[in-house]
């Protein structure tokens, strides 16, 4: 039987567009990660990814709609991976239609460079249909990555 | 965190005409501080005319795409204004969003506040 603190850890969350919310929840996942003996830097991937995540939900996902409408958050943080799920209720958008931020004519554009983080720092990320929901999965590095 | 109303930069003036800049915020991820960063440091870049400007990352920890947005935006202006821009003490960390993004093709980036300093003409 595993130890206690390789046990999965999962929580959900309500967010509306809140610093203090927000922090608490992002607090929360870090804290199961760094129990579960996550590095410094698979804790920064994450955190990075959340932020991300949700500004992109709150401002692009609810931006027509009334300020307090709420996000879905949710992850679970096992020894090997750690997943989130970010549902906006938006109409939501279509990934593939997102220009490339890093292209010469677009470096100096001031947006659109939340969606290449996230793709940079987690090991998948898989939009619904609609593209008002994503899952990120993050593996654990191997120890001699 | 600095309360409500207050600064969020530390700024220096050096008698060789640059403006220095530090955060007080380790992250800057928080949309109304990023705002209200841009504003301030808008406001520096505006007050002099032709703008020499350092910003220190020595104390950021974490930063959002909304902030390098921001950062693109002061780019912007000065280049406008005919002014120069260096970035410097960026933690590897921090370092590797501004290569995953190819902003450090961008901006000018120096390790130290020195080299920054020296690299103004």
């Amino acid at each position: 039987m595993p130890a206690p603190e390789h046990q999965p850890e999962s929580a959900t969350f309500s967010l509306v567009n809140a610093r203090a919310d927000i922090e608490r929840a992002e607090g929360q996942l870090l804290g199961a990660m760094e129990r579960m003996g996550y590095s410094e830097a698979s804790r920064f991937a994450l955190r990075l990814a959340v932020e991300e995540g949700l500004v992109n939900a709150f401002r692009h996902g609810h931006k027509d709609l009334p300020p307090q409408t709420p996000v879905a958050f949710a992850y679970t943080v096992t020894p090997a991976e750690v997943t989130l799920d970010i549902e906006d209720q938006g109409p939501g958008f279509k990934p593939a239609e997102v220009r490339d931020p890093t292209l010469e004519e677009n470096l100096e554009l001031p947006t659109g460079r939340g969606l290449l983080l996230i793709r940079a720092y987690m090991t998948s990320v898989e939009y619904n249909a609609k593209g008002n929901r994503v899952r990120m999965t993050y593996s654990r590095p191997s120890p001699t990555a | 965190m600095p309360p409500s109303g207050a600064s969020r930069l530390r700024v220096k003036q050096t008698t060789s005409g640059v403006t220095q800049v530090e955060f007080i915020d380790r992250n800057i991820l928080d949309e109304a501080n990023i705002h209200q960063i841009g504003e301030e440091i808008t406001g520096l870049v505006d007050s002099a005319p032709t703008p020499k400007l350092l910003i220190s990352f020595a104390n950021v920890d974490h930063l959002s795409s909304a902030a390098l947005g921001t950062l693109i935006t002061v780019n912007n202006r000065i280049k406008g204004r005919k002014g120069q821009l260096r970035l410097a003490n960026i933690d590897p960390q921090i370092g590797e969003v501004f290569k995953i993004t190819k902003l450090d093709r961008l901006f000018q980036i120096h390790d130290t506040t020195e080299g920054a300093m020296a690299s103004f003409t």
